[in-house]
């Protein structure tokens, strides 16, 4: 019987992934998931690092209850977002990627914990790295890679490369370091204008920090007390000068001063989820804006012209790889409660693989954009104009 | 309105004093308004008619603006559509751009646009470029306003001309009114405008009275971006400025037209894009062009309007290559007569005329 039982659901499970459930007799179909639901744990409670605290009286909960469905979710996010960034490497070496490719390996904890604490129709910024971003905001993996490789597929028509990508509610993809910073708090202020609950999170890194026009928005985003969260992803390096070496206080946590702030381990995407639940919470109390430290770490370079090891050595990048991977962390943590099976999380493994390979040929066959879609989109909502090109007589095109 | 017109016209006796004078206080059709006030009365009746606009700057509310220009407002409006900022121009910069990414229409007011220069990467980088860098997807409906150029008496780091600076830049629409009506008319279309647009005024020119057209008294008086406006018409030579110096070549004409000399006026109105058409047809017709302009020469506006003649049909029509009038290439100075001899003044502009013209 058991046997009968694997077979069944091995087959199921199998079609399931090729065209849904149709197959599925409704006996046969119960009996298994009965027996996918009995095998599993539905949800568990994780111990969760205490958070280090500034100007603040309590802070998020010391334990976190993830269900099995989150888990699955939150590890197939992390490991198509890894997979998406080893493939632009791959891509990058091979020259069909050009120009400044900042990848976030290693960091994934961060853009799906804090995902999974707001909802997509809070607001969020970010710098440069901001492939994982663009995916948690609503991006396709097929989209972002057109656009790394500067085609007409590309979530920016190919136009903005790796640094300049757009969803609904997300603001890039920004290339100054530190101007991220009071766009996200006028979109805040946006929000607070519109009245809509909705909040702006807005992150930064190490380096930022120490950029001036961040302490004039923490001015002004406490002084009229916008709905944004900062954060402050410390991935210990500013390019290749280490936290150190560049600023006078390492506390980020506490540089906002008069802001609230929370320090916490980003490699645990549990962690990250409920300091952002949180600092959410704080926000769209009218508490106005508050500050979290991500501490987190980049496996690869500042870029790819970056190989990263001038400033740092092999062993500590191979240390972090192999106690606070964050993916192994979450995947650890579901196997030993009984929330997935070691097959399924391949199976996973496998279909994002394959998604990221589909994306890879998109982007590598997708034609580049045409050339009259060159001086477009310079005005929006515009009568077309004329645009002078390289020579006098060259008059280009633009519409809107 | 016609009928009170012609018992106006009757004379005195036609109507007993009293009620003559109050009819002549709500009569005229065309009334005399400083730029100042054709500004604000812009930006009130946006304010009114979009709750998406807000404006934010410094002393912009409670101090109803450094130059007054936004009198009244605050105590109309309110905290939430008038903001006064710190003085972080930078910060408010970059806060007013993401406001406009997330769907307000901000108007941002510089105290003078010598302080830009230290938001100048959000006008450029997070502004101008954006809608362009995110395939279209991301547009940015922002004001940058502000007095720009120079005034009287504030040295060299408050009297810096940005037109050129600014109208080098793709994405950006730069305009500098002259008159109350263009001031009226533009910033209201600035406004509306639905991309980021830098508005250039200038301190010397609030306090002048134009009479406004009945026309551009109403609530939807809008002036195109992008068309120039012929102030005075003429057959020998074209003079091509903006802002302030538009007063200088007018006075210049008149000057001229006592020896003979009709010279075409034209007002730009917006520099980017700028209306070569205009430019062209007049001096196809005049046959000689002089611009004149308060900013520096190297690399200015004139430097592109001469570039573009060159380039286009206007050039086969000159009889003399075309020159421009600029600003001395120096920081502004402070003393009185130094100031004066670093501007444009009404003989630089009949001096370089006659030149061109051999007389």
């Amino acid at each position: 019987m058991q046997k009968m039982l694997t077979i069944i659901s091995n087959v199921l499970r199998g079609s399931a992934s090729r065209n849904g459930a149709e197959l599925v007799s409704e006996g046969a179909r119960v009996v298994v998931s009965a027996r996918t639901y009995a095998d599993f744990t539905p949800q568990a409670t994780f111990d969760i690092k205490k958070c280090d605290l500034h100007k603040l009286e309590e802070g998020p909960p010391l334990q976190a209850v993830l269900t099995r469905e989150e888990g699955l979710q939150y590890y197939r996010t992390m490991q198509t977002m890894r997979r998406m960034e080893l493939k632009a490497d791959q891509l990058y070496k091979q020259k069909i990627i050009r120009g400044f490719c900042h990848l976030y390996d290693g960091q994934e904890a961060c853009a799906v914990g804090i995902e999974a604490g707001i909802n997509l129709s809070d607001h969020l910024i970010t710098a440069y790295r901001a492939h994982g971003y663009t995916l948690t905001r609503g991006g396709t993996v097929r989209e972002i890679m057109a656009e790394l490789t500067g085609r007409r597929g590309g979530i920016a028509k190919g136009k903005g490369g790796s640094m300049h990508m757009y969803t609904k509610h997300f603001y890039g993809g920004n290339g100054i370091v530190g101007a991220q910073v009071p766009l996200g708090a006028g979109v805040a202020l946006a929000c607070k204008y519109l009245g809509k609950n909705e909040l702006c999170v807005c992150l930064y890194g190490d380096g930022a920090a120490n950029q001036g026009q961040i302490f004039e928005t923490y001015n002004m985003a406490s002084l009229w007390k916008l709905p944004c969260i900062f954060i402050c992803e410390n991935n210990k390096y500013g390019m290749g000068t280490s936290v150190e070496r560049a600023a006078a206080s390492t506390d980020y946590y506490k540089r906002g001063d008069f802001i609230p702030g929370l320090r916490l381990d980003g490699m645990d995407v549990l962690c990250v989820r409920e300091a952002t639940k949180f600092a959410a919470e704080h926000c769209r109390s009218g508490k106005g804006p508050i500050l979290m430290e991500l501490q987190t770490y980049r496996y690869h370079g500042h870029s790819m012209s970056d190989p990263g090891v001038s400033y740092r050595t092999r062993e500590e990048i191979q240390e972090v790889r192999s106690k606070s991977d964050p993916i192994s962390m979450l995947k650890d943590r579901m196997l030993s409660n009984n929330m997935a099976s070691v097959e399924e999380l391949k199976e996973i493994d496998v279909e994002v693989r394959k998604e990221i390979e589909d994306a890879a040929q998109f982007a590598t066959t997708d034609p580049e954009p045409p050339l009259d879609d060159l001086c477009n989109h310079i005005f929006y909502n515009d009568h077309p104009m004329e645009v002078r090109g390289i020579n006098p007589w060259s008059k280009l095109k633009s519409v809107s | 309105m016609a009928y009170l017109r012609s018992i106006l016209r009757s004379g005195k006796n036609g109507v007993p004093a009293v009620l003559r004078r109050e009819f002549h206080r709500t009569l005229p059709a065309a009334m005399q308004v400083t730029v100042r006030d054709a500004i604000k009365e812009a930006m009130d009746e946006e304010l009114e008619r979009d709750e998406r606009v807000f404006l934010l700057g410094e002393e912009v509310a409670l101090f109803e603006g450094a130059y007054k220009v936004t009198r009244g407002l605050w105590k109309k409006y309110g905290d939430k559509r008038i903001i006064d900022t710190p003085i972080a121009e930078i910060g408010f910069t970059g806060i007013a751009v993401g406001a406009a990414m997330a769907g307000l229409r901000p108007v941002v007011e510089y105290m003078s646009f010598n302080f830009s220069m230290q938001s100048v990467d959000h006008i450029i980088n997070s502004a101008a470029k954006t809608y362009y860098m995110s395939g279209g997807l991301q547009p940015v409906s922002i004001v940058f306003r502000g007095p720009n150029g120079a005034a009287p008496g504030v040295a060299a780091q408050h009297a810096q001309c940005f037109a050129a600076w600014y109208g080098h830049v793709p994405g950006l629409k730069v305009v500098s009114p002259w008159s109350a009506e263009d001031a009226k008319g533009l910033l209201k279309s600035a406004i509306r405008d639905d991309n980021p647009v830098v508005f250039l005024e200038n301190e010397i020119m609030y306090s002048v009275p134009f009479e406004m057209s009945e026309e551009s008294q109403s609530k939807d008086f809008l002036i195109p971006i992008g068309k120039a406006k012929i102030e005075r018409k003429g057959n020998h030579v074209t003079l091509v400025s903006h802002s302030h110096v538009v007063s200088r070549c007018m006075d210049a004409a008149a000057v001229l037209a006592k020896d003979g000399i009709e010279c075409e006026v034209i007002n730009l109105r917006t520099i980017r894009p700028m209306d070569m058409e205009a430019i062209e047809t007049s001096v196809m017709k005049t046959k000689h062009l002089i611009t004149v302009e308060g900013g520096w020469p190297q690399f200015g506006v004139g430097g592109e309007i001469l570039a573009r003649i060159m380039e286009g049909p206007g050039f086969g029509y000159l009889n003399a290559p075309a020159v421009r009038v600029t600003g001395v290439d120096i920081p502004m100075p402070y003393a009185k007569l130094l100031e004066e001899n670093t501007l444009p003044q009404i003989k630089d502009i009949v001096f370089s005329v006659k030149k061109m013209l051999n007389v």
